[in-house]
């Protein structure tokens, strides 16, 4: 199955299940496609994975983030950028110090590459700084294509010694199926939409 | 419909979260011995020893009777850290149990000395700062009152080495301490309420405060820190009684603003001149130059002086900043009253190594050259033992006490440091096996001073390092560093050592090895007890005169506090040390670190990816006694 393929099915489903779930209130809306929550008003994007009503976390996608995926030199840049603009003073090679290591799993705010643009435009209460207006948005973009890198199996498989994101690989445009927690464990049995 | 469960197990491919912990870089093998310099090669005094002209103990202004208490944590001016309560004993400590545990609600590097004053125990935390007042005279010390200072939550992101925060002093009915985000406060001992509250540093160029404030002659003495991100540092004096700013001294600049005038006699050439904190920097640096004063300050009643040691000079990266960097990686003598300097020594001019100034300074009367001298003692980050002359700032002798081929001693003629060449740091060049690692071959956990064996107790490190200079620009707000880093064991692999170091003969006691460099404070009591903490989770105690292991009790969390001594009011002897794991070393377990990356940590997590398998965060008071 292609991963275009399985990105509708997503989509498809979310809608599904959010119109047949007994749990949801009234007035709620129904777990949007990814299309068009991505008309969310005042461009805002989605951080959080709760989502009040909803059967399964919602998202926002962004189109400007298309041309950053399955784009060897995004990620390559955004590695020049991120040294260049002391980001690594914070998060070392990914493995972080004084900032949170961004070669794991964890996202707090989401590792889609909207998510991951947002937090760089807007900073984080604990510590991010505020780089909007500051870095040009294209390279936002780039930054944000090499931090989702650096957490990529293959990225991890290219390192040698002890310093790793130094060979980002793209960001594959799968991930963008990632509804901002990734990677979603595998779940052996669901019972949060039965009837 | 594909029900849920399947359409989850088709659609997704992650494989789970595999926990950095099992994916961790093993520690790499220890520097070989034949790297480094042995002691009859690189230490140099003055005179042969005089031990026969007088005993070694702190004057009576400077280390007063011992009233049982533990209101400062340097316990007293002469920063001794010594006990003088006997109850407990190299004989009967190996039955010390705990008393009582106080959960800090911060799992966060615990640093701080918990403070006894009147019967009440008080501690302050990591960020967010909470200040906790405890009351010893009821069954198992029921809070008496706690504040939460709320420290913005962003200063976290320009705190350079974990929350940390090194402890607060009570006098005049005040607990006075710093907050991260650049407060300093006094609390009414009462109360807990603020009776001032003065902010001194800007976040937001990437300015924290994480010392302990020094209280003494009506003032309360605080420096910042933000020495990875070209903050300029500073010492000032605040009244006591209201807070309001007497007096800023910076460590860099010009020499107006380092408060250096007529009355600054610094003993070697190469401190005199006019404006050296402008011209030993390219043009402008100074400005973002470091310097920082993070450490600890010392007060001199005898000779009405304040000493304290300067931070690194920013950026790492010296290739970016020729010249000494005065007044960077120093000890400063000050008058406390108008902050003018008097004199100045620099242990590492134009630093490659980030051998911060910043350790403790014991002050002593000591036999020297045949006559007694006052003199501090100062285990600087760079390796060696200094011995100066509090009255003119000389270098008296200058002893390894860990491990070092950085350089090849110092020249006691010019008090300059013999920098070895293979050594020095440059741009496009990895260095290899670089000792003293850049946390120093002991970072800012304090040492203690028996005058029962004249010892000094002091915790320490036994790493080295490689280390790459990579250009860096100024980002205001952000690290400026412009250094890869990467630690690794010293000779002999064990990481840490509790060196009993002989000042008046220049030479090592005895030694202890520990697994893991020692981040914890060292106490000595007059039952010839030295207790210390170590970053997997133990308290030990060890006889003061052999370093013979007496006892050791596995805490929640590993120990990068202060340990103290105290008298209880049911009149017992007890000990008390905050655990919780952090700090530079200990911030791959407790902080947002993964030890995949030996880099991390400005190259900390490269020696250090083992301790997870050792210990979790954690944040908890221990009071120790023994038992009745």
């Amino acid at each position: 199955m292609s991963s275009h393929s399985r990105a509708e099915i997503a989509v498809a489903l979310l809608l599904a299940l959010g119109a047949c779930s007994p749990q949801r209130p009234p007035d709620a809306q129904p777990a949007q496609p990814a299309a068009a929550a991505a008309s969310a008003p005042d461009g805002a994007v989605i951080v959080s994975a709760l989502n009040p009503g909803m059967t399964h976390s919602v998202y926002t996608v962004d189109p400007r983030a298309k041309p950053y995926y399955d784009n060897p030199a995004a990620v390559t840049e955004g590695k020049r950028l991120f040294g260049q603009y002391n980001c690594s003073g914070c998060h070392s090679n990914g493995g972080g110090g004084m900032a949170p290591a961004l070669m794991d799993n964890e996202w707090i705010y989401g590792d889609r590459l909207e998510q991951i643009h947002q937090t760089l435009v807007e900073g984080r209460p604990n510590g991010m700084p505020a780089w909007g207006n500051k870095i040009p948005d294209a390279q936002l973009w780039e930054l944000a294509a090499y931090v989702r890198s650096m957490s990529l199996p293959q990225t991890l498989a290219a390192q040698t010694g002890g310093t790793p994101s130094q060979t980002p690989a793209p960001v594959p445009a799968s991930i963008e199926q990632d509804a901002g927690w990734s990677p979603v464990p595998v779940i052996t049995h669901d019972y949060t939409a039965s009837p | 419909m594909i029900p849920p469960g399947k359409w989850v197990r088709t659609l997704l491919w992650g494989l789970g979260v595999v926990t950095p912990l099992a994916a961790a870089q093993s520690v790499p093998p220890a520097v070989p011995a034949t790297e480094i310099f042995s002691a009859a090669q690189i230490g140099h005094a003055l005179s042969p020893p005089t031990p026969t002209v007088g005993r070694t103990e702190p004057s009576t202004a400077n280390a007063p009777l011992d009233d049982g208490q533990w209101t400062m944590p340097s316990k007293n001016y002469a920063s001794t850290r010594f006990s003088s309560l006997t109850e407990i004993t190299a004989q009967n400590v190996a039955h010390l149990a705990p008393e009582f545990q106080f959960s800090l609600g911060v799992n966060k590097g615990q640093e701080a000395a918990p403070i006894v004053a009147d019967n009440v125990l008080y501690v302050v935390t990591a960020y967010p700062n909470y200040v906790y007042a405890l009351d010893l005279t009821q069954p198992g010390a029921p809070l008496k009152w706690k504040f939460a200072p709320t420290p913005l939550p962003a200063s976290q992101g320009v705190a350079c080495c974990d929350v940390v925060n090194r402890g607060g002093t009570v006098d005049q009915g005040k607990f006075i301490f710093n907050t991260l985000d650049g407060q300093t406060i006094a609390l009414d001992v009462k109360t807990g309420k603020p009776i001032w509250r003065t902010r001194l540093g800007n976040i937001n160029i990437g300015e924290t405060l994480t010392m302990a404030p020094l209280v003494a002659a009506g003032k309360v003495f605080v420096g910042n820190s933000g020495g990875e991100l070209g903050v300029r540092g500073w010492l000032a004096a605040l009244n006591e009684d209201n807070g309001e700013l007497i007096w800023r001294a910076y460590n860099t600049g010009p020499d107006a603003d380092v408060k250096i005038g007529t009355d600054f006699h610094p003993f070697y050439a190469d401190d005199k001149g006019t404006n050296l904190g402008v011209s030993s920097w390219p043009a402008g640096a100074w400005k973002i130059g470091g310097g920082n004063v993070w450490g600890w300050v010392t007060y001199d009643p005898e000779l009405d002086a304040l000493y304290y040691g300067s931070g690194n000079p920013g950026p790492w990266n010296a290739d970016q900043r020729p010249g000494d960097n005065k007044w960077t990686t120093g000890i400063f003598a000050r008058d406390p009253a108008t902050g003018n300097a008097r004199w100045y020594y620099q242990m590492n001019p134009h630093d490659e190594h980030d051998y911060d100034g910043v350790n403790e300074q014991i002050l002593l009367d000591m036999p020297f050259g045949g006559t007694m001298h006052k003199v501090l003692v100062h285990m600087d980050r760079n390796g060696y033992v200094y011995v100066i002359d509090r009255h003119t700032g000389q270098v008296l002798s200058a002893d390894p006490y860990g491990p070092v081929n950085s350089s090849k001693g110092v020249d006691l003629a010019s008090g300059r440091l013999i920098v070895n060449p293979d050594k020095e740091t440059k741009v496009g060049r990895e260095v290899h096996d670089i000792c003293p690692t850049a946390s120093g071959a002991k970072d800012w956990n304090p040492s203690s001073f028996s005058p029962d064996t004249g010892l000094i107790y002091i915790p320490h490190e036994n790493m080295c390092m490689d280390w790459t200079n990579v250009q860096v620009s100024y980002i205001v707000g952000t690290p400026y560093v412009g250094a890869s880093v990467h630690m690794k064991p010293g000779p002999g692999g064990n990481r840490g050592e509790l060196t009993a170091w002989d000042p008046v003969n220049r030479r090592a006691a005895w030694v202890v090895k520990e697994n893991f460099p020692i981040w914890s404070g060292t106490v000595v009591t007059a039952g010839n007890v030295v207790f210390y903490g170590t970053l997997d989770g133990w308290f030990k105690a060890v006889d003061a005169r052999s370093g013979a292991a007496l006892w050791k009790y596995k805490v929640d969390s590993g120990i990068v506090g202060q340990p103290i001594s105290f008298r209880g009011p049911d009149g017992h002897q007890h000990i008390a040390v905050l655990t919780g794991v952090g700090g530079w070393s200990g911030a791959v377990v407790s902080g947002p670190v993964d030890p995949r990356d030996g880099s991390a940590a400005l190259g900390m997590v490269n020696v250090m990816s083992d301790l997870p398998h050792y210990t979790t965060a954690g944040g908890t008071l221990y009071v120790f006694a023994l038992p009745r």
